[in-house]
């Protein structure tokens, strides 16, 4: 499990409530992460939405719920890049996420891990991104101009 | 450099981990060596100043074709062996793809919370 791993940690000046709330909330994970979903997250079963970035209507986003434990872990696992509609990924080992929340003086600290990429296997890896390399390259792109518009005009 | 970005260099060394154990031989690593100058050779030239066998050579040859990194295109009669960097380089790009997804997406929770 150590292996192959994405970490990260944010700290967000907003009550732990408010993080969670942004995280767990179906509508309003969706508007941050850019995803239309069908129905409320809930522990054991599928998430099953859209992604709505301009262009890229037509993927599916779906993901298993793990762990919802109030305020503190909110986690699903996942096939990261699974962005072609004409592959079934479900035979791939997915990826975990885990949203870990921790209450600061200022706010909460948001620790962010994506885990097993080790396991899904070195060839198939290569597979998806010389198959989906254009298609993020562009959407990267897309992504970083509209942050950093938005993050000029916020001046966050 | 950043703690975070060093995190994420060394998350990508262990990511990298099948193809850094098939590096991780000396006489492996004595053949890439020779084989990233660029042009491909042949097993008589790789065998050539080394005190091992045609047979032991091609079986570390076979080591790092299986990981990639090395390819062999035939010239008539003879296998030639040439030196692929993309596995290592697609593996950190990879990675750091998904890893700048995370960076963008985490931003804009922040800037949802926060306003």
């Amino acid at each position: 499990m150590a292996n192959d791993r994405i970490e990260k940690r944010i700290e967000l000046k907003a009550p732990i409530s408010r993080v969670w709330r942004a995280l767990t909330d179906y509508r309003e994970f969706g508007q941050w992460f850019r995803v239309k979903l069908d129905g409320p997250f809930v522990p054991g079963e599928v998430s099953r939405g859209h992604i709505t970035y301009p262009g890229y209507e037509h993927l599916k986003w779906e993901a298993v719920v793990q762990k919802m434990e109030p305020e503190r872990l909110f986690s699903f696992t996942w096939h990261p890049y699974a962005i072609d509609p004409n592959k079934d990924y479900s035979k791939e080992t997915p990826t975990l996420v885990e949203f870990r929340l921790e209450k600061t003086p200022t706010g909460t600290l948001l620790l962010l891990t994506e885990s097993g990429f080790d396991k899904i296997p070195s060839d198939r890896r290569l597979e998806a991104f010389r198959m989906n390399d254009g298609g993020w390259t562009e959407q990267m792109k897309n992504i970083e101009n509209h942050v950093a518009q938005k993050t000029s005009s916020q001046g966050v | 450099m950043s703690p975070r970005k060093r995190h994420r260099r060394a998350s990508e060394l262990k990511a990298n981990a099948p193809v850094f154990a098939a590096l991780g031989d000396p006489t492996r690593l004595a053949l890439v060596a020779k084989l990233c100058r660029g042009q491909p050779y042949s097993i008589s030239q790789l065998t050539e100043g080394s005190r091992l066998t045609r047979q032991a050579i091609t079986k570390h040859l076979r080591v790092l074709e299986g990981v990639g990194i090395v390819h062999s295109v035939r010239a008539g009669r003879e296998s030639m062996y040439k030196f692929d960097p993309q596995p290592i380089e697609e593996l950190k790009q990879y990675l750091e793809l998904v890893s700048k997804q995370w960076d963008e997406a985490l931003s804009r929770l922040k800037a949802f919370v926060e306003s």
